[in-house]
């Protein structure tokens, strides 16, 4: 923000920003130079703003309302869906929100896998991102159990035992996360109070993930450094900002209708039942968006070990941008990345299915070689890749591919033979 | 690609021929048409009213319902009966109240206000009076089986005689669509076994079509107001997303991209 000049043209204006520049930081947000030829998919990093706000609004409302006891948790929510005004909207925002959420939270992971975007110099945004993500796991996580129905208690169960696989101190990390024997008031309550601290974290680690990236700029399709300002790039305002309000009203009709329509199709029906300790439902199955890592968890015969590959699948995430090892970012100029990049997509999407289903015969064989495949990709398939790989030529400048229509590979490289 | 192709059909494969060996082993549900589902599904207010006039007279011996009061059933959206009747209805049953200014508990005709009395005192005393098991509480039940109200339409006509290489205890009927085939509640309906008051046939087929119907209702009170909701919602997103990708193009055309 450094190279910002800006000078407010009221006197009142120039007061205030003397001694607070908030009009600095507000015209920067506003010229802030991004490269114009971003395309859809960039529009989820503004949709997960409004994702965050809409569950930490609904979230507020519906906290005045519930009751974080055991014996009252499920009755309150039930409270919320009859007698409050608006209640069950509200209610069927917040628990639809989340799915929403993390629907976004994966094409804006996916987004970056594909065009490069956490190689330098962004990797500190990329880190950041994980840590969100991670913290989203663990807000969903503990949302879901609020409603005390038996998915609630009986994931919460499941989840909390894991610790138990860590050697000599597991059994009394588990006792000292539940406050007791089991997962019972004091599990629900401590749940309660995380589950509202940690939407401010990560609304905290969300303004330094967009400093972050305020600081080298957005990547782009070509994945090239551009110029800022430049011919390559637009203003944030108006440009970006009325393209992702179009991309997130699109998205707000999605919404809609999983809200108005379908509210209950994306929960499991058992979480409508009340918490009971003494019956155990047939199939314990976290929400869908958890899957993946539940079929690498359960893929991995040892207790200890499947909590560290769980893990690992994560975390391995955060050094990503060192095992990728090729200096282009866009897996437009990567042909041999881009088909390994949509295998690990059909990879995790198949990790997806077989965690829904129960972890034997075929199933539990599938996601074993899934889960094998899916170490694989991070931790040999890219750091050779970079070496091995013919990559295509990429374009000076984006003005060239953005002139052609959609990224021309044919006329970049007619180009470049022209000037050699 | 090619690989790209490859890998896809497999999944797909695997999938399709998945679901196959699933079918074979789930029963398909009963099927009628409900009035409540669609964009604009609304309750069916008679069948909302016979359905809880079922409830009242056969489930609601062993079966609770904590979670509704007595004026839900006068609400907009629900069976709508007039307040006189929910008044009404509320003082057919004995509420017990207290403490009074003596520090005893007494019983008083119920109120609108009052929640739907309990058959049992405790789950306890539910379990004791059912052979050991527990009559789960009907206020959201439809959402909390995964057939949802095809579920239990099925189930109430689903009664049968056991196959001869299965053997039930005592106090334990067979029916096709029950979780296991096995259930501790003996078929609740039998044609004729209610009265409807406007004259509407009470076979089995009936009487489990309306009190299902109440049932939705119980579970969603809201559903009339959020189907309503969600058309007006749906259909301004709609018109401002087109308003808006208009301006985005106006706005786009001052610069040589696409958008």
């Amino acid at each position: 923000m450094s190279d910002h000049d800006y000078r407010p043209k009221s006197k009142v204006g120039q007061w205030f920003n003397d001694r607070l520049p908030l009009l600095t930081l507000a015209n920067h947000l506003t010229d802030y130079p991004t490269p114009k030829n971003l395309n859809y998919w960039w529009t989820f990093g503004g949709i997960l703003t409004f994702c965050l706000i809409t569950q930490i609004v609904t979230g507020l409302t519906l906290a005045m309302h519930y009751i974080a006891h055991a014996d009252m948790a499920f009755e309150s929510v039930e409270h919320i869906m009859r007698d409050v005004n608006y209640g069950w909207l509200i209610r069927y925002i917040h628990a639809n929100g989340a799915s929403m959420f993390f629907l976004a939270v994966y094409i804006h992971i996916f987004r970056s896998l594909f065009y490069g975007s956490y190689k330098a110099p962004r990797e500190i945004i990329w880190i950041i991102g994980i840590i969100i993500y991670l913290l989203m796991m663990a807000a969903a996580f503990m949302g879901y159990v609020l409603p005390w129905g038996q998915m609630s208690f009986w994931g919460a169960t499941v989840i909390t035992n894991l610790f138990s696989a860590i050697p000599l101190v597991g059994e009394g990390i588990v006792t000292w996360l539940w406050g007791g024997y089991s997962v019972d008031n004091p599990t629900l309550t401590r749940f309660f109070t995380l589950h509202y601290l940690i939407p401010f974290l990560i609304l905290g680690l969300v303004v330094l993930h967009i400093w972050a990236l305020h600081v080298p700029g957005n990547n782009n399709p070509v994945g090239i450094d551009v110029k800022k300002p430049s011919k390559d790039t637009v203003p944030f305002h108006p440009y970006i900002v009325i393209k992702d309000g179009f991309a997130l009203l699109m998205f707000m009709i999605v919404f809609a209708f999983f809200v108005f329509y379908a509210p209950n199709i994306l929960g499991h029906a058992d979480n409508y039942i009340e918490a009971n300790p003494m019956v155990t439902p047939a199939h314990i199955v976290p929400e869908w968006y958890l899957l993946p890592f539940y079929a690498i968890l359960r893929s991995v015969p040892d207790k200890l070990l499947g909590v560290v590959a769980m893990l690992s699948a994560i975390l391995i995430l955060a050094v990503l941008p060192w095992l990728d090892t090729s200096k282009i970012r866009s897996a437009v100029f990567r042909p041999l990345y881009k088909q390994f990049y949509w295998i690990l997509v059909a990879d995790v999407l198949i990790l997806g299915y077989v965690g829904a289903m129960p972890a034997e015969g075929l199933y539990l064989l599938i996601a074993r070689v899934a889960t094998a495949y899916y170490f694989l990709h991070f931790l040999v398939i890219l750091p050779v890749l970079g070496f091995k790989e013919k990559t295509l030529p990429v374009p000076l400048s984006i003005t060239e591919p953005v002139l052609g229509g959609s990224p021309n590979l044919a006329a970049a490289r007619n180009k470049e033979s022209k000037i050699e | 690609m090619k690989n790209l192709f490859k890998l896809f059909s497999i999944i797909i494969l695997i999938i399709t021929s998945n679901s196959y060996s699933l079918a074979a082993e789930k029963v398909e549900y009963l099927k009628t048409d409900w009035s409540f589902k669609g964009l604009f599904g609304k309750f069916d207010r008679a069948s909302l009213q016979r359905g809880y006039q079922v409830y009242t007279e056969v489930c609601a011996s062993c079966h609770s319902m904590k979670y509704l009061s007595y004026r839900n059933l006068a609400e907009p959206g629900g069976p709508e009966f007039s307040e006189v009747q929910a008044k009404a209805i509320a003082a057919s049953f004995e509420v017990t109240d207290g403490p009074n200014s003596d520090g005893e508990m007494f019983t008083r005709p119920g109120k609108l206000s009052d929640k739907f009395v309990m058959p049992y005192d405790n789950v306890k005393a539910a379990q004791a009076a059912n052979g050991g098991a527990y009559p789960p509480d009907m206020s959201v039940l439809v959402k909390a089986r995964g057939g949802g109200v095809d579920y239990i339409y099925s189930l109430l006509q689903g009664y049968e005689e056991a196959p001869s290489n299965v053997s039930l205890d005592d106090g334990v009927y067979y029916n096709k669509y029950m979780y296991g085939n096995k259930i501790r509640m003996a078929s609740p309906l039998s044609d004729g076994l209610v009265e409807y008051g406007d004259g509407t046939n009470a076979t089995v087929e009936q009487m489990s079509k309306d009190v299902t119907t109440f049932l939705m209702w119980s579970a969603e009170p809201h559903l009339e107001s959020r189907h309503q909701m969600g058309f007006k919602a749906i259909v301004y997103l709609i018109i401002l997303t087109v308003l808006v990708y208009f301006s985005m193009k106006k706005i786009w055309s001052r610069v040589e991209s696409e958008v």
